[in-house]
């Protein structure tokens, strides 16, 4: 239903060689080095890369968290930041689904979901709740209401949260690896979660994860990022139509595609583990 | 023992827990008097005194007193005066401190500019104030409150900016890029996250209030009844006139009076946060 709203498909996000120079004691760091990356609406994009190698940093900048040092991001043809205004705003258009999670520990789930278009005031409360359990039911997380965060699994606080992102009715998704601490088996029926609420949703998804399956799985594009400084070194077209369900896994196809890709990751994180890069941003 | 035969005994049965709680905590009130009475009474049982505990009244004595005490209104009073003086300087401290705490904890500027002065302030024993607060403040009263608002001004104030510098980034960073406003930001995540530091806080800072109140009462002079300006005038006067029964009544009273003030807070606190005890 909320598709129906807008005429035309939202969420051509296109960085343009963007720059991002640290300040730091030991002198300027280049943590990201001309990324050019041109990502259609609606489209699983899944950036891959070797711990430590900027990919946050990249997410951050369009989510308006950092400030890049040149070039620009613009989304649908608006800008969002540039060498000129080097922070781009945050806002509901670009939601980010955090690494450990961040629902509200003291809302309720439907108070979490609701939160967004209440402070924006773009709905009203009934509006929203309805909207909020249409989005929960597609999640499989009926009757959840109005329990509080810490009485449901942490997979089930994973899709509330996509769920709750999604309320804000965004034209990117932004998730940094949020699923890096769930076990393998909770972590492959969130994929398939994911993959049914982008179907129903069609909003563009900008995905980091340092997994090379999952990217696999989940993208329309696998883009395999250098080591430190950041720069796309591969862009792998994940050619598997959707709907895609756990068969995928064992098809050679697949299988070919998680090989092309591993090869480039690994020599970019053998570059990176000489350089002395050490686990995590 | 089979895991089968252990069921019953470890099922989750609140009644159950609370009443074992509450058995646990009259066992050890109950052998603290009785090992206290019998060291007081040690020289006619034993023919020693026993050192330190033997000085003591013994319960018994002190249970004279106190019936006694129970039947004079003067007492009441002293209750609801120290009462009133504890709460009202609690308040205070909990209306400056809380927001003060948050402003430390989320402005540089105001961190930079107040919190030297605050740290030098802070060691300073709230009894030391109490020539400059007769001094400063127009009616006793007022001087009472007020060192018993530094008693937990300075505990509340520190316990709730580190609550508020703790708070996961990730949180607030979210929260903005839902839209929310600066307003918004402070009420829906800020506050509720700062809160469990705020009640722990306030817990702290009312035991305090009640460390302090002999040290505030002692302002209130010139009381011609011996117990009227509360519980630490009770204390102090009972200390002066050597009446050493009624010295423990006192002691006992504020301890007593100082428990059930801390667990109110800490009941409304857990009403306020009820995400937090799940």
């Amino acid at each position: 239903m909320q598709a129906s709203f807008h005429d035309k498909p939202r969420g051509h996000l296109v960085l343009n060689d963007v720059v991002k120079i640290y300040d730091s004691d030991g002198g300027d760091i280049l943590a990201v080095d001309r990324c050019s990356l041109d990502i259609p609406a609606g489209e699983i994009c899944m950036i891959v890369g070797p711990s430590g190698c900027g990919k946050t940093t990249l997410l951050n900048a369009v989510a308006g968290f950092h400030s890049i040092t040149w070039g620009t991001i613009s989304l649908d043809g608006r800008e969002l930041c540039s060498s000129q205004q080097p922070q781009a705003t945050p806002g509901p258009d670009r939601v980010v689904v955090f690494q450990n999670g961040a629902l509200f520990p003291w809302k309720t789930i439907m108070d979490n979901l609701t939160f967004g278009p209440l402070v924006q005031n773009t709905l009203t409360k009934a509006v929203a709740a309805e909207r909020a359990r249409e989005l929960l039911a597609q999640a499989g997380l009926n009757g959840c209401e109005d329990l509080y965060p810490a009485q449901i699994s942490s997979g089930m606080r994973r899709r509330a949260e996509i769920a709750r992102a999604l309320m804000n009715d965004p034209s990117v998704l932004l998730l940094d690896e949020p699923y890096r601490a769930l076990d393998a088996l909770t972590r492959s029926v969130m994929h398939e979660a994911l993959l049914q609420m982008h179907a129903l949703n069609p909003v563009t998804i900008l995905f980091i994860t340092h997994d090379i399956e999952e990217a696999v799985f989940l993208g329309h594009r696998v883009i395999v990022m250098s080591a430190r400084p950041c720069r796309p070194k591969l862009v792998v077209d994940v050619d598997i139509p959707f709907p895609r369900d756990k068969r995928v896994l064992t098809t050679s196809r697949y299988r070919h595609l998680v090989r092309q890709s591993l090869d480039a990751v690994h020599e970019e994180a053998a570059i990176s583990f000489s350089a002395g890069e050490r686990e995590g941003e | 023992m089979s895991t089968v035969a252990m069921q019953p005994s470890v099922r989750f049965d609140r009644k159950r827990i609370r009443a074992n709680a509450l058995g646990r905590g009259l066992l050890g009130g109950l052998t603290a008097i009785l090992t206290w009475e019998i060291c007081s009474r040690a020289p006619q049982l034993f023919g020693f005194s026993v050192p330190y505990i033997g000085v003591i009244p013994a319960p018994s004595k002190v249970l004279v007193e106190w019936s006694i005490l129970l039947n004079e209104p003067s007492y009441w009073r002293s209750w609801y005066q120290s009462f009133f003086r504890v709460f009202a300087g609690f308040g205070v401290a909990f209306l400056l401190g809380v927001p003060l705490g948050l402003a430390l904890a989320r402005s540089k500027i105001i961190f930079g500019a107040l919190f030297p002065v605050f740290e030098v302030l802070r060691p300073i024993p709230p009894i030391a104030w109490v020539p400059v607060s007769i001094i400063f403040w127009p009616t006793q009263e007022m001087s009472i409150a007020f060192v018993i608002f530094l008693g937990a001004f300075y505990t509340m104030t520190l316990s709730t900016m580190n609550g508020a510098r703790e708070i996961d980034p990730a949180l607030i960073q979210s929260a903005v890029s839902m839209g929310a406003s600066r307003w918004s930001l402070y009420r829906n995540v800020i506050l509720p996250a700062t809160l469990p530091s705020v009640t722990t806080g306030a817990a702290v800072g009312m035991g305090i209030t009640w460390e302090v109140v002999v040290a505030a009462e002692m302002i209130s002079g010139g009381q011609s009844d011996r117990a009227g300006g509360g519980l630490g005038r009770l204390m102090w006067n009972a200390y002066v006139t050597g009446n050493y029964n009624a010295i423990v009544v006192a002691m006992i009273s504020i301890g007593i009076a100082g428990y059930f003030s801390s667990a109110l807070v800490r009941l409304l606190g857990r009403q306020l946060a009820p995400w937090a005890a799940r």
